[in-house]
C-alpha cells in the first residue's frame, strides 16, 4: 500500500473523509443539462472565499477608529505592499457578490428552483441575501468617507421612523446620538466577526439542504424518476469530475471579468467606489446627493416612491422592508403546474419579464435624483416623471408577488418532457 | 437635535438639493499619466503653489520616484522645509489660522482627483476671476464664492467677468492685466498640475494597468486549458446513450 493510501486509511478510520468526498462530490449526481445560469452558485462560493481572504489582510492594516479610519485606508492604498490590490479586490468583490447573487436568484425564479421539495434551500438563500445586505451595509461605513457616513446615517434613520420605539432604537444602533466612533467600532465588529460567521453557517445549511434533495435543472423535472438498476439517475452525472471541470471554466471567465474591473476600472465609474467617498466623513457637511451603493438602489427607490403619510416616512420604510420579505413567500405563492419557465405559459413569462424590468428601472432611478427625467406638464400636476415611474414600478414589483397564486394557476402550461433536454 | 438630523437627511434624499456649485460644463483635462515629464512639471507647480496652504498628508515625497525622479532630485528641488524624503506632504499652516483666513481650512489634496475628477479640477483652476466684493478679491465660475484666492494670478493674469453677459462671445471672462504666461501656456500648466493631482490620487495607477494586462494574459491561457479539460471530460456525457 502506498504512503498516500495508508495515510488516507489512517484518516478514514478516525474521520469520514472519503465518505464525505463520495457523498458530496463523486456520488452526488447532478442533472447533466445545467446551462449558463448554473455557474453562479459556485461563483458565489468563490466570491465568498475571496472576500474572507482579502478581508483578513485588510483587517491587519485597517484602524476602526473615527480619527484614523480614512487615513488607514489610504495607508493601505499607498504604503502597504500590494495593499491597493487587496483593497480593490475586496471592494470589487462586494459589488460582484451582489451581481452573482442577483443572477443566482433570477435563475431560481426562472426554473422554479424554490418549488417543493426545495423550499428550505430557497429560504436559506434569502437569509443569505439578507445577511449579505447587512454585511455590505456595515462594511460600507468602514472607509469612513462622506458616503459611508451619510449612507449609514440615512439607513439608521429609517429605523428612527418606526413609531414609538424608533428614535431610541436608532440611538441604540448607533451607540450615540449621531453616527460616530462608537458606531464605527460596532459596525466593524459586525462586519468582520458576527455576520461572516452567520453567513458561513447559512451557506452550509443552503448546501446541506441542496445535497439532501438534489439540484433542480433548466427543465424543472425530477431526474430521480428515471433511475438505472443501481439507483443512479439516468440523466444525472457525478458532480466530480464533470461539474468541477465545467465550473472551473466558469470560474476562470469570472476571474477575467473580475480582473478587468480590479485593474482597469476599480471605481467602475463611481458605482463600485463612489467619488464622494474619497472625502473624509464630515458630520457637519451633508453631501448634496446621497445615493446608496447600486445593489441597494431598487429598494431605496421603493422607499422614495412611497409618499410620507401623517408626517411620517414609516410607510416607505415598511414598503422597503416588505419588498425584501416578499421573497420568503415565493415557494408558497407559486401554484404553477410546472417548475421551469420553459413549460410555463405567456402569463408567467410576462410577469417575470415585467418584474425584471421594474427591478432594473427602480435600481436605475435609485442612483439618480428624483428630478432626473424632469416634470410632467400641468395635466399631472407637474409631478416628477421619475417619481411616477418609480411608483408604477413599485406597484409592479409587489403585484408580481401578490398576484402570483392567481397567474401561475390559470397560466396555460406546456407538458413537461419525460427526460431532460440535453 | 435627533429630529433635526433626521429631517435634514430626509430632505436630502427626497428632493436632492442642488449643489452649491454651478453646473457649468466641464472642459476636458485630457490627462496622460504616461507623460512622465508632464507629471513632473505638475509636481513642481504643486509644491511651489499649492503646498503652502494645502496638504497632501497621505502622499510621501519619495513616492515621486514613481514618476522618474531620484531621491536626490526630490530633496534638492521639491522639499523646501526640513522634511525628510520619506515624510508626507504637510505644511506649517495651523488649522485655526487657515479657518480664520479663508473661512474654511484648505482641504487635503491627496485624493482630491478621485472625489472631484480631473475635468472638474482643470475647469476650476482655469475659472478664477477678479471680484472685489469677495474677501479674497477673487471668485470662481465653477465654484462660486470659493474661499480660495487665485494663487496663480501672476501667471494667468487678472480676468474680469464680461460686463455684457448676453454677448455672442462664449468666453465668459475677459483679460484685464496680462500674466507671465499666455493663454495656451497657462492651460498647459494647469493640465500638468491636474496630471500630477491624478497621479497623486492613486500613485499605483500606471502599475495597476500594466499588471492587469499581464494577469489577463495569464488567465486567458488558463482558460484555454480549462476549456480543453472540460471538453475532454464531457465527451463521455455526450456519448452516453440512454
Amino acid at each position: 500500500m502506498s504512503l498516500g493510501k495508508s495515510a488516507l486509511r489512517w484518516i478514514d478510520d478516525r474521520f469520514p473523509l472519503s465518505i464525505f468526498i463520495k457523498n458530496h462530490l463523486v456520488n452526488y449526481y447532478a442533472p447533466k443539462n445545467f446551462n449558463f445560469w448554473y455557474f453562479f452558485g459556485s461563483l458565489a462560493m468563490v466570491v465568498l472565499v475571496i472576500q474572507i481572504v482579502t478581508g483578513i489582510f485588510l483587517v491587519m492594516h485597517y484602524k476602526p477608529d473615527a480619527a484614523q479610519a480614512f487615513a488607514s485606508v489610504e495607508y493601505i492604498m499607498r504604503d502597504v505592499p500590494l495593499g491597493w490590490l487587496i483593497r480593490y479586490i475586496h471592494s470589487t468583490g462586494a459589488s460582484m457578490f451582489f451581481v452573482v447573487i442577483y443572477l443566482h436568484m433570477f435563475r431560481g425564479l426562472m426554473y422554479g428552483s424554490y418549488r417543493k421539495p426545495r423550499e428550505l434551500i430557497w429560504l436559506f438563500g434569502v437569509l443569505i441575501y439578507l445577511c449579505l445586505m447587512a454585511e455590505a451595509f456595515f462594511g460600507y461605513l468602514l472607509p469612513w468617507g462622506q458616503m459611508s457616513y451619510w449612507g449609514a446615517q440615512v439607513i439608521i434613520n429609517l429605523f428612527a421612523a418606526i413609531p414609538l420605539i424608533g428614535p431610541d432604537l436608532a440611538v441604540w444602533i448607533r451607540g450615540d446620538y449621531v453616527v460616530s466612533d462608537a458606531t464605527l467600532n460596532r459596525f466593524f465588529a459586525f462586519h468582520v466577526i458576527a455576520l461572516p460567521l452567520v453567513l458561513l453557517g447559512l451557506v452550509t445549511c443552503h448546501l446541506v439542504a441542496l445535497h439532501e434533495v438534489g439540484s433542480n435543472n433548466p427543465d424543472g423535472i425530477d431526474i430521480k424518476k428515471n433511475k438505472d438498476k443501481s439507483g443512479v439517475p439516468l440523466d444525472g452525472i457525478p458532480f466530480h469530475p464533470y461539474y468541477t471541470v465545467k465550473d472551473l471554466v466558469g470560474v476562470v471567465v469570472f476571474l477575467m471579468v473580475f480582473t478587468f474591473i480590479v485593474f482597469f476600472a476599480p471605481e467602475m465609474g463611481g458605482y463600485f467606489l463612489e467619488h464622494n467617498n474619497f472625502i473624509p466623513a464630515d458630520p457637519l457637511k451633508t453631501p448634496a446627493h446621497i445615493a446608496p451603493v447600486w445593489y441597494f438602489t431598487p429598494f431605496y427607490s421603493i422607499l422614495r416612491a412611497i409618499p410620507p403619510m401623517f408626517g411620517s416616512q414609516f410607510p416607505g420604510v415598511v414598503a422597503m422592508g416588505l419588498a425584501v420579505l416578499m421573497l420568503f413567500f415565493i415557494p408558497w405563492l407559486d401554484r404553477g403546474a410546472v417548475r421551469s419557465i420553459r413549460y410555463r405559459g405567456l402569463l408567467y413569462k410576462s410577469w417575470l419579464g415585467l418584474f425584471v424590468i421594474a427591478f432594473l428601472l427602480l435600481g436605475y432611478l435609485g442612483v439618480k435624483p428624483t428630478s432626473v427625467w424632469g416634470q410632467f406638464g400641468g395635466w399631472l400636476g407637474g409631478a416628477d416623471r421619475a417619481v411616477v415611474v418609480a411608483r408604477f414600478c413599485t406597484l409592479i414589483y409587489f403585484l408580481f408577488f401578490v398576484l402570483m397564486p392567481w397567474y401561475t394557476k390559470i397560466d396555460k402550461t406546456k407538458p413537461e418532457p419525460e427526460r431532460v433536454t440535453f | 437635535m435627533r429630529k433635526k438630523i433626521f429631517w435634514a437627511v430626509f430632505v436630502c434624499i427626497s428632493q436632492s438639493v442642488l449643489a452649491a456649485e454651478s453646473d457649468l460644463p466641464l472642459d476636458k483635462a485630457d490627462i496622460d499619466l504616461t507623460d512622465g515629464v508632464s507629471v513632473q512639471r505638475g509636481a513642481r507647480t504643486f509644491v511651489n503653489y499649492c503646498l503652502g496652504c494645502h496638504q497632501a498628508s497621505y502622499m510621501r515625497f519619495n513616492r515621486l520616484q514613481d514618476i522618474g525622479l531620484t531621491k536626490d532630485q526630490i530633496e534638492r528641488n521639491l522639499i523646501f522645509g526640513n522634511q525628510k524624503v520619506g515624510d508626507t506632504m504637510q505644511n506649517a499652516m495651523k488649522h485655526e489660522d487657515a479657518e480664520n483666513w479663508f473661512g474654511v481650512a484648505p482641504p487635503d489634496l491627496s485624493v482630491i482627483s478621485r472625489s472631484r475628477g480631473a475635468d472638474w479640477l482643470y475647469t476650476f483652476l482655469r475659472g478664477f476671476y477678479q471680484d472685489l466684493e469677495k474677501p479674497t478679491g477673487w471668485n470662481n465660475l465653477l465654484f462660486p464664492n470659493v474661499g480660495m484666492p487665485h494663487v496663480l494670478w501672476e501667471l494667468q493674469g487678472v480676468r474680469n467677468l464680461r460686463s455684457d453677459p448676453d454677448s455672442a462671445e462664449t468666453e465668459k471672462l475677459v483679460l484685464k492685466t496680462k500674466g507671465r504666461l499666455s493663454h495656451a501656456e497657462y492651460d498647459m500648466l494647469i493640465r500638468d498640475l491636474v496630471n500630477y493631482l491624478v497621479f497623486m490620487g492613486e500613485p499605483v495607477r500606471t502599475l495597476r494597468v500594466r499588471l492587469g494586462i499581464l494577469i489577463l494574459f495569464g488567465l486567458s491561457i488558463f482558460l484555454i486549458l480549462a476549456w480543453v479539460l472540460k471538453k475532454e471530460y464531457w465527451k463521455d456525457v455526450h456519448h452516453q446513450l440512454n
